[in-house]
Order: C-alpha cells, then sequence, then structure tokens
C-alpha cells in the first residue's frame, strides 16, 4: 500500500520525456499510472525515477483520416469507449475499451499504459492485433512503428525500448460491410479478460470476403486464429464453430481459475460466438 | 525530495509539498484531514477511495497526489451544498443503502459519476457502472434502490 | 411511542456516514502518534535462525524494532490465548510474537515503529530474517496423513480434537434397514471474511496512569480488553479501556483477539507513545481468521416413504496454525447441534476431527457452523429428492418437524423452541412460480440447447444468540453468553442506553432505540444508545452469531421494564395510590379504572431526582441495569429458492432469481432486517459461486488478494426477493430472534442445488464449492 521512495519527473513535452528517460537509468514512464502504481503499492516495481508524461496534451485524442484511426497514446480508456470518431469508424476499439475495469479504472487508465504493460488479460490488445494496427513508438534517434502482431512479445513484454515513448496507435477504419465483435469472459475477481475474443467478418454482395479472430487471455500474447474457411463461405454457425476450434496455444496460461485446457476451450467458444455477433454486424 | 502542488479541494483551494510516492488518499486522509475516502484494498479494486478528480470519478489509491496538481478534487465530504444532503446521500440514507458505512462515500461519489454519464440508469446500468465499488454489507440491492431513487430526484 | 416497533425508520447512524464525517479506527491521530508495521513470515512453516534488524533500525525515522525477544524482556503472558476448550484439546502455545518456528505466511516475526507509516514499511522491507524453510501441510486432509508435517510437537498427527454428538449405533440401524440411501463427499470452502475495513488499531499508553485506551476494530470490546489484558499484555485490566469506534463491517472476523493489536499495545507501552497500526488487504487476507474449509462425508438413510431414519455425518475441519478465540467450537457446538435441519429426524450421528494445518486460524464467519451444518443437510435432501422420486419440495414437506410437535426436541442436543416450516416453503413456491419455472425447465431440456435452467432449495434452520451461559459453560466455553444493558431515564424523561452489543454496521443505535420508545411509550428521537467503549459501558459480549437483537434488546427489555416497575412505585407515591393498581400505557402511569389519576413519565422521573416527595424504602434515580441470559438459543428459520442458468457450453452460471422467504420472529425494523439478509446472501452466493481461498501444496495464500480472491460484486449479484412468516420467539420478552447469518446459511446450498438440478440431465450430482465455469465445464464433459 506504500510505494517505495523514488525521485518524480513530470515531462513537459515528449522531448522532454525522451531525454529525463535517457538521463535516470532505470526510470519509468507513468501515464494513468494504473498499471504502475498497483504494482509499486505492492513493491514489485521500485523504479527509482518516475517520469510523469500524463499531461501530455500532444499525446491524447482520436483522429480519423485517410482510411485509419489514430489514437494518442494517452487517451484514457473512458475517452476511447465514448469516442463519436470511433463508433463511427471502428467500433470494437471502442467496444474492447468499455470492458476495461472499471469507470474509475477507465477515466486514469491510457491505451499507451495498457499496451506497454502487456497484461495477457487485457482487453486492447487482440483488438489492435486483429485490426492490424501499428503502434508508433519514438525515441531520441527517430520515430518507429510496429505491427501490433510483432508488438506484444511474451508475457508483460513488449517491442517498446528503454528509450522509447509509445505516441499512437494507427488503426484501419472498419470498411463498409465489416462488422466486428469483441467478447469478454471476465475474471469474477480481477476483472481482467480470462479469455477476449475479437473477431471480425467483411461481407460483400452476400459473400464472405475476409474475417478475422484473435484471443486474448489463452497464451502470453494474443492468439490470432486461422479462419480463413470463412471466406467464401456461407458464414453458417457451424461454419463458424469449425473456424474458431483452429485456435490453439502451445503452452496456454492457466492459474486457479481457469486452467489453460480451459482457456482454450473458452476461447474456441468465446471466438465463436464473437464470429456470429461480428457477422449479424456485418450484415 | 518533494513535489510542490496546487490544487482544489472541495472548492478550497490547497497547497503542499509532498513525497512524490505519497498517495492522493493519504494526501486527503492524514495532510488535509479528510478521512471520508477510505482504503479497502491494495490493488484498486474495492473503490472505498473513489473521489472526482474534475468531475471524474477516479480511485485515489491509485494517483499519485503529485499527479493531482492543478486538477479539482471533490471528496464527500464536499458533496452536500450549503447543508443539504446531495439526492444522492438521501437516496442512501432512505433506502438503506449502507450498513457498516466505509465503502459508502467512494460508492456515492461513483454513482454520482455515473449519473452525470447517465441520467436515468436502469438497474443494469447501475449495476455495471458501480462495478468498481465492493460493498461487503449490503449485497448491492438497496445501493441500486438508493441509486434509482437519486436519479428520480434529480430528473 | 406506539408502532416504532416493526417500523422502517431510517437509522440514525447513517447522516455521519453518508457525509464522510463517521470516524473509523484508521481515521483517528492523536498528538505524537507513531505508525507500526510488522514484519511477517513469507514461509508456511520456517524456523527463525536469526533477525538483523540494524537496517531497519539505522532509516531515519525508525524509533523501534521489536522481536519475540522483546516480549518476553517486557516480562508479560504475551501469548494469544483461545477461548473455548472441548475435552483433551490440544492447545499449543500461540505466541504474539513468533520466537523460533512460523507457522503460517503472515505470522508476525518483527514489529517496526516509525514517525510515519511509510517509513515504517520500508523498515520492515529491511527487517532481515533468516529462515530454515520446513515442510508445510496446508490441506485438511492432507494434514491428517502419516508423515505429514507437524505444526505442533504437542498435537501427534495435526490432531487438536476429536468429537461427537449423537449416537452412532442408531445410526448404523437405520443405515442398515433403510430403503433408500444417498451420500456425498464434499468440500465446505474456506472463505476469507472481507470486512471492507481492514483491521486496525491505536494504543495509547499513558505511563502517568500505567494506563492504555486502545481504540481497535472490535465487534466486542470487553472480551478484547479481557483477552488482551489477560493473556497477553498482563496489564490490570480496570486499566485499559477498549473503543470500538465506527467498524466498517465484521462478520466474525473482529470478534478475535489476534496478536496484531497485543503487538501494537506492547509498542506503544515500550515507547510510551501512542502507536497505529492498520492492516493492509494483504494482511488482513492472511491474518483475519478465515471460514469454513471442512472435508465432510455425509449420507442419509430414508425408509420407502421417503422419511428420514438416519444422518451420519463425518467432517474433518481445518484449525489453521493455532487456535483462534472460538475455533473450537465452530465445527462442533455450532455445526453438530444443528443437523436435524428442519427434520424429525431419529438417528444422527456427527463426528469431527478438527486439524491444524499450516495455514491462517479459522473461526468464526458469517454463520460460523450453521452455513456448513445447513449445506450437509440442504445437500442431502436435494439428493433425497431425487433418489426417492419425491422431488426437491415434497421430500422436505414430508420431513418438516410438525408444527404442533414443539418444543421439538432433536438428536443432537438443541431443543426447537419453536416454529413452523411449512408456511414459509409455501409462500417460496407461490413467490417463485415453481410450476411454471418446471415447465419452463422441461421446454428447454427438451430443446437440447445450451442454456438450461436450475431451481434450487435450502430450507434451513439456524440457532442465534447463543445461550444460556451455564450450558454454553459447560461446553467449554470460557466466557458467559448473556448481554448487559443499562438503561438511564433522565430527570427530563430522555434516555440513554449502555448496550453491551456494540454495532459495526447493523444499526444497533436505531433498533435499540426502538425497542426503548416501544417499550416506553416515547419518542425513538429521545433515546440515545451508547456502545462500544469499556471505560462507558459495563460489561458486554458484543455482536455477533445474531445475538444482538435476541440477546443484548432483550436486556434492554429488562431493564425498561425494572424502570416501569420502580416508576409505578414512584407514581403510586404521587398519587396516593398502591403501585399494584397502576399502569404504564403510552408514556403514562395510570391508576387503573380511573384515566384521571395519572402521570406522564417526565413527572415521575423528575421526581426520582428530586426525592422531595418520594417513597421512604426506595432509593432515588430511575435507571436499571440487567445482565439477561437467555434460557436457550431462538431458532429462525426459511426457504430460499435459488433459479440459475447455466451456460453448458462454457460452465458459467447466471443468477436468474432468488427468493427468500425468513421467519426471524418479530421483527424490530424491517427495512434493517432486509438490509440483513441481502448481506447474508450475498456472502453465502459468493461462497457458492465465487468465493475460495486457495493455498498451494508449500502454504502459500495464492488467493490472498482481490486479484483472485473474488468477494461478489454488484454486476454478478441481482435483485432479491423477500417476505416473512413470523412466529415469535416465545422465551425472549421481545419474541425476536436473530438475521444477521440467515442468508450467508441458506444460500449456499440453494445455489448448488439449483446448478446441479440444471446439470440433472448431464448425471450431475454434486460440485464442489465455489462453482466456476471450469468446475461445471468438467463435469459437464466428464
Amino acid at each position: 500500500m506504500y510505494p517505495a521512495q523514488f525521485d518524480y519527473r513530470r515531462a513537459g513535452s515528449v522531448d522532454e520525456a525522451l531525454s529525463l528517460l535517457q538521463e535516470n537509468e532505470d526510470a519509468k514512464l507513468m501515464a494513468g499510472g494504473h498499471s504502475l502504481i498497483p504494482m509499486m503499492k505492492l513493491r514489485l516495481a521500485q523504479p527509482p525515477v518516475v517520469i510523469d508524461i500524463g499531461r501530455l496534451d500532444e499525446l491524447k485524442g482520436i483522429s480519423e483520416g485517410n482510411g485509419s484511426v489514430r489514437v494518442g497514446s494517452l487517451t484514457t480508456h473512458a475517452d476511447i469507449a465514448a469516442s463519436d470518431v470511433l463508433a463511427a469508424h471502428c467500433p470494437v476499439l471502442a467496444e474492447a475499451a468499455g470492458h476495461i475495469g472499471d469507470a474509475q479504472v477507465r477515466n486514469r487508465g491510457t491505451i499507451g499504459g495498457n499496451i506497454a504493460h502487456a497484461d495477457p488479460g487485457s482487453d486492447i490488445p487482440p483488438v489492435l492485433v486483429l485490426l492490424g494496427a501499428s503502434i508508433h513508438l519514438q525515441s531520441p534517434s527517430g520515430a518507429r512503428s510496429v505491427a501490433a502482431a510483432e508488438f506484444f512479445q511474451d508475457l508483460l513484454m513488449t517491442d517498446v525500448g528503454e528509450d522509447e515513448i509509445l505516441t499512437h496507435v494507427d488503426a484501419p477504419a472498419l470498411g463498409a460491410g465489416t462488422g466486428a465483435a469483441y467478447l469478454k469472459f471476465e475474471h469474477p475477481a480481477s476483472g481482467y479478460a480470462v479469455v477476449g475474443a475479437a473477431a471480425s467478418v467483411t461481407i460483400e454482395n452476400g459473400r464472405c470476403t475476409a474475417a478475422g479472430l484473435v484471443v486474448g487471455g489463452v497464451d502470453a500474447t494474443p492468439t490470432a486464429v486461422d479462419v480463413s474457411s470463412l471466406t467464401g463461405s456461407d458464414l453458417s454457425d457451424d461454419a463458424i464453430a469449425a473456424a474458431a476450434s483452429g485456435l490453439d496455444a502451445e503452452d496456454p496460461i492457466g492459474d486457479i481459475f481457469a486452467s489453460g485446457d480451459y482457456r482454450v476451450h473458452v476461447g474456441k467458444v468465446y471466438g465463436k460466438r464473437a464470429l456470429a455477433a461480428a457477422r449479424d454486424r456485418a450484415s | 525530495m518533494t513535489v510542490s502542488i496546487q490544487l482544489e479541494v472541495n472548492g478550497k483551494p490547497v497547497q503542499a509539498a509532498v513525497e512524490p510516492r505519497r498517495l492522493l488518499v493519504h494526501f486527503l486522509r492524514e495532510d488535509l484531514g479528510l478521512t471520508g475516502a477510505n482504503i479497502g484494498c491494495e490493488t484498486s479494486l474495492c473503490g472505498a477511495c473513489t473521489v472526482l478528480v474534475d468531475g471524474n470519478a477516479v480511485k485515489s489509491c491509485t494517483m499519485l497526489a503529485a499527479q493531482a496538481d492543478g486538477a479539482s478534487v471533490t471528496t464527500i465530504e464536499g458533496l452536500a451544498q450549503n447543508g443539504e444532503l446531495h439526492p444522492l446521500q438521501e437516496g442512501f440514507w432512505e433506502k438503506h443503502g449502507l450498513q457498516c458505512g466505509y465503502c459508502t462515500p467512494g460508492m456515492i461519489l461513483s454513482a454520482n459519476y455515473l449519473l452525470t454519464q447517465n441520467q436515468n440508469p436502469n438497474d443494469e446500468e447501475i449495476r455495471e457502472g458501480l462495478k468498481g465499488n465492493i460493498c461487503r454489507c449490503t449485497g448491492y440491492h438497496n445501493i441500486v434502490e438508493a441509486v434509482k431513487y437519486a436519479a428520480e430526484r434529480m430528473s | 411511542m406506539a408502532g416504532v416497533l416493526g417500523t422502517s425508520i431510517k437509522r440514525r447512524e447513517d447522516p455521519a456516514l453518508i457525509t464522510g464525517r463517521g470516524k473509523y479506527t484508521d481515521d483517528l491521530n492523536v498528538p505524537g502518534m507513531a505508525h507500526a508495521a510488522i514484519v511477517r513470515s513469507p514461509y508456511a512453516h520456517a524456523r527463525i535462525r536469526g533477525i538483523d534488524a540494524s537496517a531497519a533500525e539505522a532509516l531515519p525515522g525508525v524509533l523501534a524494532v521489536l522481536t519475540a525477544r522483546d516480549v518476553a524482556a517486557a516480562g508479560i503472558p504475551g501469548v494469544v490465548p483461545v477461548g473455548w476448550l472441548l475435552p483433551d484439546l490440544k492447545t499449543p502455545a500461540h505466541p504474539m510474537i513468533a520466537a523460533d518456528t512460523v507457522r503460517h505466511v503472515g505470522d508476525a516475526v518483527a514489529v517496526v515503529v516509525a514517525e510515519d507509516r511509510y517509513i515504517a514499511r520500508d523498515a520492515a522491507d529491511r527487517v532481515a530474517v533468516d529462515y530454515e524453510p520446513l515442510d508445510a501441510v496446508a490441506d485438511v486432509v492432507a494434514a491428517l496423513e502419516d508423515g505429514a508435517p507437524a505444526v505442533h510437537e504437542d498435537a501427534p498427527g495435526n490432531v487438536a480434537f476429536d468429537w461427537e454428538i449423537g449416537e452412532r449405533e442408531s445410526v448404523d440401524a437405520a443405515f442398515a434397514s433403510a430403503a433408500h440411501t444417498v451420500q456425498l463427499d464434499l468440500r465446505n470452502n474456506r472463505l476469507i471474511p472481507h470486512a471492507i475495513e481492514p483491521r486496525a488499531v491505536l494504543a495509547s499508553y499513558d505511563s502517568n496512569a500505567g494506563s492504555m485506551t486502545i481504540h481497535m476494530t472490535s465487534q466486542n470490546p470487553h472480551v478484547h480488553r479481557l483477552l488482551m489484558t489477560l493473556a497477553s499484555l498482563g496489564m490490570p485490566e480496570h486499566k485499559v479501556r477498549i473503543v470500538a469506534p465506527e467498524v466498517g463491517g465484521g462478520f466474525g472476523s473482529k470478534i478475535h483477539h489476534y496478536a496484531d493489536e497485543a503487538i501494537v499495545g506492547l509498542c506503544s507501552m515500550k515507547l510510551d507513545r501512542p502507536v497505529k497500526w492498520t492492516a493492509t488487504r494483504t494482511e488482513t487476507n492472511l491474518t483475519d481468521a478465515h471460514g469454513r474449509d471442512h472435508s465432510t462425508h455425509c449420507a442419509l438413510a430414508l425408509d420407502a416413504d421417503g422419511r428420514i431414519t438416519g444422518l451420519r455425518v463425518d467432517t474433518t475441519a481445518a484449525m489453521g496454525a493455532y487456535l483462534s478465540t472460538f475455533a473450537p467450537a465452530v465445527p462442533t457446538y455450532l455445526y453438530g447441534t444443528l443437523m436435524s435441519g428442519q427434520y424429525d429426524i431419529p438417528a444422527i450421528h456427527c463426528h469431527v476431527t478438527g486439524v491444524f494445518t499450516h495455514t491462517t486460524p479459522v473461526d468464526a464467519y458469517r454463520g460460523a457452523g450453521r452455513p456448513e451444518a445447513t449445506y450437509v443437510v440442504e445437500r442431502l435432501m436435494h439428493l433425497a429428492g431425487e433418489t426417492t422420486g419425491l422431488g426437491p419440495v415434497e421430500v422436505r414437506r414430508r420431513n418438516f418437524v410438525s408444527p404442533d410437535a414443539f418444543p421439538y426436541q432433536t438428536q443432537v442436543a438443541l431443543a426447537y423452541d419453536s416454529g413452523n416450516y411449512g408456511p414459509a416453503m409455501d409462500r417460496a413456491l407461490e413467490m417463485i412460480g415453481y410450476d411454471d419455472l418446471r415447465s419452463e425447465q422441461a421446454s428447454r431440456r427438451g430443446n437440447g440447447g445450451g442454456r438450461q435452467i436450475g431451481i434450487g432449495f435450502s430450507s434451513y434452520i439456524e440457532a442465534c444468540g447463543l445461550a444460556p451461559s451455564a450450558v454454553v459453560g459447560s461446553l467449554g466455553a470460557q466466557a458467559g453468553q448473556w448481554e448487559s444493558a443499562d438503561v438511564r431515564v433522565h430527570p427530563t424523561a430522555s434516555v440513554t442506553v449502555y448496550t453491551g452489543s456494540s454495532s459495526h454496521g447493523q444499526g444497533h443505535e436505531t433498533t435499540f432505540s426502538q425497542i426503548v420508545a416501544d417499550r416506553l411509550g416515547i419518542d425513538p428521537e429521545a433515546v440515545e444508545v451508547i456502545h462500544g467503549d469499556t471505560d462507558l459501558v459495563q460489561f458486554g459480549m458484543g455482536t455477533y452469531g445474531s445475538r444482538s437483537a435476541a440477546v443484548g434488546g432483550s436486556a434492554i427489555a429488562r431493564s425498561v421494564d425494572k424502570i416501569i416497575e420502580k416508576g409505578k412505585k414512584i407514581a403510586a407515591h404521587l398519587l396516593e395510590a398502591s403501585a399494584e393498581d397502576l399502569e404504564y400505557e403510552d408514556g403514562s402511569f395510570r391508576v387503573a379504572g380511573s384515566p384521571d389519576r395519572s402521570l406522564g413519565l417526565g413527572d415521575v422521573a423528575l421526581q426520582a431526582y428530586l426525592a422531595h416527595n418520594y417513597p421512604d424504602d426506595l432509593e432515588p434515580g430511575l435507571s436499571a441495569t440487567s445482565f439477561y441470559d437467555p434460557s436457550n438459543f431462538t431458532y429462525p428459520f426459511g426457504t430460499h429458492v435459488c433459479v440459475v442458468e447455466v451456460d453448458t457450453e462454457t460452465g458459467s452460471i447466471e443468477l436468474l432469481r432468488y427468493a427468500a422467504v425468513d421467519d426471524v420472529g418479530n421483527v424490530i425494523n424491517p427495512m434493517i432486517v432486509d438490509g440483513q439478509l441481502h448481506g447474508g446472501l450475498a456472502q453465502g452466493i459468493g461462497q457458492a459461486l465465487w468465493e475460495n481461498a486457495v493455498y498451494d501444496e508449500s502454504g502459500q495464500l495464492v488467493s490472498g488478494s482481490l486479484m483472485d480472491y473474488a468477494v461478489p460484486k454488484i454486476h454478478n449479484l441481482i435483485s432479491f426477493e423477500l417476505d416473512r412468516t413470523t412466529t415469535p420467539c416465545p422465551h425472549n420478552p421481545l419474541g425476536v430472534k436473530g438475521v444477521g447469518e440467515a442468508g450467508a446459511i441458506a444460500s449456499p446450498a440453494a445455489v448448488v442445488n439449483a446448478v446441479v438440478d440444471a446439470l440433472a440431465p448431464f448425471g450431475i450430482d454434486h460440485i464442489d464449492m465455489p462453482l466456476t465455469p471450469e468446475k461445471v465445464w468438467r463435469a459437464v464433459n466428464s
């Protein structure tokens, strides 16, 4: 309940944050603090320096253009969930953000902090992987972007370098004919996703032309399921169930609430249900 | 080291120098003597410490006092205006929405935030809106009733 | 005031609590106050080879680091005692601070006192304890196996006690001739109470007076004072004042005397400064006494008509690492004695083995033994309904104790004073729309869909207000089970009540004022209720076991009656009448048959204090103290019906309906009674569906935080449907029985029976609590 001592630096700009990061070894960036502060209260994290980037307005906000949506890394889950821009162009991201934690957590937690923490039970990562989103990082040597599928590397491990700041996320807007859905099997204690299934289905002229399914919570990182069998199919319940049953995880995560086997099973069921919901939204 | 902060708490300006690690809830409770916000867990789940920061419900145990610099904070002590109970306070009293009272300040402030987002929530929306607040006494039944009472009064 | 009893008066406790002005222990600050942090064992079982506190002591702001050596050097008893003794009970020592061996994760090994709570935590992290880890056993069944690690050298085989009640032979005979038998192996899951306010203590020693004031999270301040002074700190009882300010829930966890509160008292004595300690949630979960944790084999024998002929129960009950305050009573006298349920059972035998494990101690948690007993009986009744083909309603109805059989002597010591079980069940069936639900269930089963519904029953009996003292004493209690009340009528006819039942959320101030107002015929606002302070209140046993209204309230009623009797003598003197001719009604003393000859309570009260015109043989003053010792327990009962929907594809359970018809006797404040039921239901449903204290094989509590231990949340519960029947308690002056635990006692069985009912087509007859989706899914697929 009582964090260990640390020095506090507040960054006034991304550049200042980057130089503070360079100057202070083992410093931690703090956006909303909703991943970091809980760890610090339990003294599981004891950074010598915390760099507060929470006031960098340049990293906040949601916009749309050129067929994609951009979400600044400091945008709160509450703002994402309530975004008119996302409701129009990428509702599944808003849907997933609305499932995170609770109202208070959504008011402080940010998308950047969330994905940089990379909890396997987080609601956002599977959606970003599903969408083929790119995650933008900035360091003193420049900016780069990385595909969401490559960004999440392992349990609580991402592609963010020690000298980098996550600036924003770009995701393709969902086109006409595409429906997407995020379904969550919530842990009754933590509120994290035991399993979170993100699915999309595109229907053109009555035929399925594309489909995707990514499941979180089953493995250390979001698990993409090959549902290409749905392309060209009639998207019948049976076809969807067959496609979702392709979910596989070599070494699924398990805990006292849900074993690995069970998570895989629920992943298939929720995958199926998410695909069906996406289909219904597409048509 | 200490961090200088200036903020507004329940409408009054406050200036302080705090240790960076000082949680907002400890700042409110111990430095300002506003003991209405309570601490019930250490994993940001119970919501007993909920306060409003710039109108948004937040868990003051998961926020550094330093992060509140420049913010406007409302605690349960600041909810009643001119000696008049807020309709939510009335509702919790009227509908027996509390027993031991420990979760109540946080519960009321979360409900307050909910009603700013949704003026006429149904039972399911109330339950969804308050999922960040744990009550061990009431089984929540009368909390739902209390929020409905307040929503009606406020509309 | 007429009509004040049975009325939902708003709580007088609430204005402070809804505005943030209520003061809980951690809210209190006094000049010179220091903060304690306790260093706890990370091991379930280890030898302490040494403790190096030098790095902690060197930290600026640190005032002291104390260990078991300091307890010994202080020359105090330094132990945490057990308050209920069974025959041949093993009572290994429980030192306040572990000296050479730690026996559960969280066992206290040192305490740091510092100027600030952050520094205290910093310093606690710097206390270097050299442990030699030892093998541990956390599971209650494994602890009995040959070669299991010993928790205490003086408790061979880890057995704390071996206890039985009833007649084994007659039960054997019943089974030998039974037409039907059903049996079950079940676990009653270990629970963590989770009062939302963590335990806290502020101890202020005054070396000049040699006295100490302790503010703490207590359900029973006088009992805490007794145990704290006698067994832990060795201070004279009259030099210690314990105050329970606002207490944020307890559910049993704040009954018990813990090492931590005593340690903080010692710190204050040593430093001659006020010292505060507030547990973190992690600490409360490691140190608050847990509940339940049984492994049970049970069986029921029935004749061809479906009448029960015998019940056999064999339970292994965890005690944890040490015997907590009332721990030995919980799985024995509060469990075995409840095995007759609502039923006329001619032969019962219950055998219980109490077992030490390397875990947090287990003690009374809401219901304390009675939920476990109800779960055994009501799960068996569900199976009996299936096996006999009678179904859950008829098999129960056929076996209910008949309403004309009261008082009813069970085969397990208790004698039920009153009851009428059929109407409560009838009303529950009516509320839930039973026949329609069965039709809906049949149609869903016919359709073979993935969402099946189930209907579960629980017809429970409760025994509240443990009593009388002589009987509980003969059963091993080291305490009386009466309650005291001092009622003082002031010269202006307002009243102050001093009660030994202190509240921690139940609304005693409101309820008790209603009792006085009703009996004295005055406005409840004219009644003040004082509780929770050993310097103000004469003595008290506290609030637990659903006893406050039945025992504490009855003590108040007795005192009021004494006051009325005395007032009649004063009034008779003033009215020049005979006291025998006086009646008291609506706040006035009247001469029977002469309505114009009367005096108000105020006239009499004033004269009682003036004593100017006063009977020669009467002392002045108008107050009365009662120590009410009931003649029996009270026996609330009811029938609860739960309806669930099970997603057979994932095993997820959704609550659809929950109807409860309870008979708690006369009701003082219906709003508060309903609230108590709601809260109990949430905790019982929580036990059935979510809550589970899980230890791994090394004795680590792996569900020690709210991240893993699921207390019921608002979005996972539903609104409840409640109704009542009223069968007054015949042996107390109020006719009340108690309601605090009913919900937690009845509901686990109702929920599990509902889920098992939903899954009947899959051949499932039992799943252990909590019914997590994975367990349900595995059962469906096995």
